[in-house]
């Protein structure tokens, strides 16, 4: 069996909706959504890699690059604002994330 | 590889970055308080140099290889988010003043990254340039949210904003990811060329306009719960800015890739935009009802003028895109206006923000309470006003291309939309007086005061407005 385009689009497809479904279905705390969400970019970039192989075209990966770059700086940001949370309530529990209901 | 055309041509956002990173310096020279408002003086100016330079800008400049465009529609949509992020810029000084720390200069730089980025969105004319104008944006907009950052329902806001706004963009460049991979290129020019209307095509263009849809903040694809809380709980100036210039810049967006990157699948897109449509216009009219506090009200307001622009995007066609731009210029002023009004309301050193406390204002200050009025009409479309104007546009344009379902359903919900403007007007008209304000900054008070005058005579001379719109419209065709 040869490994083609369609495999490592299954792949990152299946990644993907692990990172939302990781997103929705987590009750845990915050620092798993940040792992989701990377989990999403990185599915983003294995697509955009197998179509610039499949395509002989180097801009796919260009991209990849750019958005590795963004996806850094991304999770800076989360980080931080998860550190402020942290200070402000002392928790970075899911479910306590309910000052603003309604 | 440059020339000056080029050099001229970019002008605006390298004035925004430069100038961005120069108030860094600047601000960090020195922790007392004024350095904050010199900062927030020296961004403004940055601001308005920007907005020269995009106003002396003339035809058509593609460059970086077709990756960046600026035409009269991104100059016109540019101007529009200048004019929201400065006038907001301006209206945070008051607020800022009277919090314990003075205003940080992190505000103003904060403000103008963001800035930096909606231009880089409104010209973008590739899918990379795009997302890290979006980005730039973005990363900017957590921060602001965020920015109280020893209160916790702030720092929750801003938690909730950054995992939604990630969640979304991810959304976006997957469906960026299958748009190259399906069309092999990033650029609007080939993408609009490879694009047919069949089969796995269109299943990615598909994907990527309703993506696209997501960091434009429209309810369906946004989690509602998150977006409206977060509303409440940011600082006031903060959902001041987040009204007007992020939507300007998400709609110009949206607008674009549709237009430019996938006319050939028009009727698909289009089924897309009507749902988002109503959708938006149904959850602004019937969520706002209820609310007492008048900054949530305002967040839904906006969901619903979301859906009403949305419905003049909806034919495709270059009416409909003029009848877009007018509705957000008009939409832009109606919203400072109102900010720059609740803002002002202050009680003991207080900020109030419940509706009811508005009671009998027209007795103890007339003239805040008229121009508010002329809002809250306006925003309800009722003529003479200019929101009628905005209103009248879109909805000629879905009807002209036989949209009547859309048009009717629009119409409809615009009434129900009226009730809670309305009430407003009829709690600060009719009802007994209770204590007044403190008297109103004189910065707001000139916001408010103009924002009502062009309201109430935009009748008058509509033209120029609408003649650049035209303008602007056609360069996207």
């Amino acid at each position: 069996m040869t490994v083609g385009l369609s495999h490592y689009l299954t792949v990152a497809a299946v990644l993907f909706t692990v990172g939302i479904f990781g997103i929705f279905l987590n009750r845990k705390n915050v620092i798993v959504i940040l792992m989701s969400i990377e989990l999403m970019m990185l599915a983003v970039n294995l697509n955009l890699v197998a179509f610039s192989a499949f395509h002989g075209d180097l801009v796919g990966q260009i991209f990849t690059l750019i958005a590795l770059t963004v996806a850094a700086a991304e999770a800076a940001i989360g980080l931080a604002i998860v550190v402020v949370y942290f200070r402000n309530r002392g928790t970075i529990d899911v479910a306590e994330i309910d000052l603003l209901k309604g | 590889m440059f020339d000056q055309a080029h050099l001229l041509a970019i002008l605006p956002e390298i004035t925004l970055a430069v100038g961005a990173m120069a108030l860094l310096m600047v601000g960090v020279g020195g922790r007392d308080e004024e350095r904050g408002e010199l900062v927030l003086w020296l961004a403004v100016a940055v601001l308005v140099l920007a907005g020269i330079f995009v106003a002396t800008g003339e035809g058509t400049v593609t460059l970086f290889t077709g990756s960046f465009i600026v035409d009269p529609y991104a100059r016109m949509l540019k101007l529009l988010a200048l004019v929201g992020a400065t006038v907001a810029l301006i209206m945070s000084l008051t607020y800022w003043r009277d919090t314990d720390g003075g205003v940080k200069f992190e505000y103003p730089v904060l403000l103008l990254f963001a800035a930096t980025g909606m231009l880089m969105m409104i010209s973008a004319y590739d899918l990379i340039a795009l997302y890290v104008g979006l980005e730039l944006q973005s990363l900017a907009l957590y921060v602001v949210a965020a920015f109280k950052r020893d209160s916790a329902r702030s720092s929750e806001a801003g938690l909730k904003y950054f995992v939604l706004g990630a969640l979304s963009s991810g959304m976006l460049l997957y469906g960026a990811s299958l748009v190259y991979g399906f069309t092999g290129s990033t650029e609007f020019a080939q993408i609009a060329g490879a694009v047919q209307p069949s089969g796995a095509n269109l299943g990615s263009s598909v994907w990527c306009s309703c993506s696209q849809a997501s960091p434009s903040r429209f309810p369906p694809c946004r989690s509602i719960c998150g977006r409206r809380t977060s509303m409440r709980a940011r600082p006031t100036p903060v959902a001041a800015f987040f009204a007007a210039a992020p939507k300007i810049a998400a709609m110009a967006l949206l607008v674009r890739v549709v237009i430019s990157a996938f006319p050939a699948v028009t009727t698909e897109w289009q089924q897309i935009v009507i749902f988002l449509a109503i959708a938006s216009m149904a959850l602004g009219s019937f969520a706002a009802i209820g609310q007492r506090n008048i900054k949530r009200l305002m967040a839904y307001s906006s969901i619903g003028h979301m859906g009403y622009a949305l419905v003049g995007l909806a034919p495709g066609t270059a009416e409909g895109v003029q009848g877009v731009i007018v509705y957000l210029a008009i939409y832009l002023v109606m919203t400072s206006g109102t900010f720059a009004f609740i803002l002002s309301l202050r009680r003991d050193g207080k900020m109030v923000e419940e509706i009811s406390q508005l009671s009998g204002l027209s007795r103890t200050s007339p003239l805040m309470a008229l121009m508010l009025a002329i809002l809250l009409f306006s925003l309800a479309g009722i003529p003479p006003l200019a929101g009628f104007f905005a209103k009248f546009y879109v909805f000629l344009a879905a009807i002209e291309s036989g949209l009547y379902a859309l048009a009717v359903i629009g119409v409809l919900l615009s009434v129900v939309g009226a009730f809670y403007y309305l009430r407003i007007v009829k709690i600060m008209y009719f009802d007994e007086p209770v204590e007044s304000f403190e008297p109103m900054p004189r910065i707001l008070a000139a916001v408010l005061g103009t924002s009502g005058v062009l309201i109430l005579f935009f009748f008058i001379y509509p033209a120029p407005l609408v003649a650049a719109a035209g303008v602007a419209a056609k360069s996207l065709f």
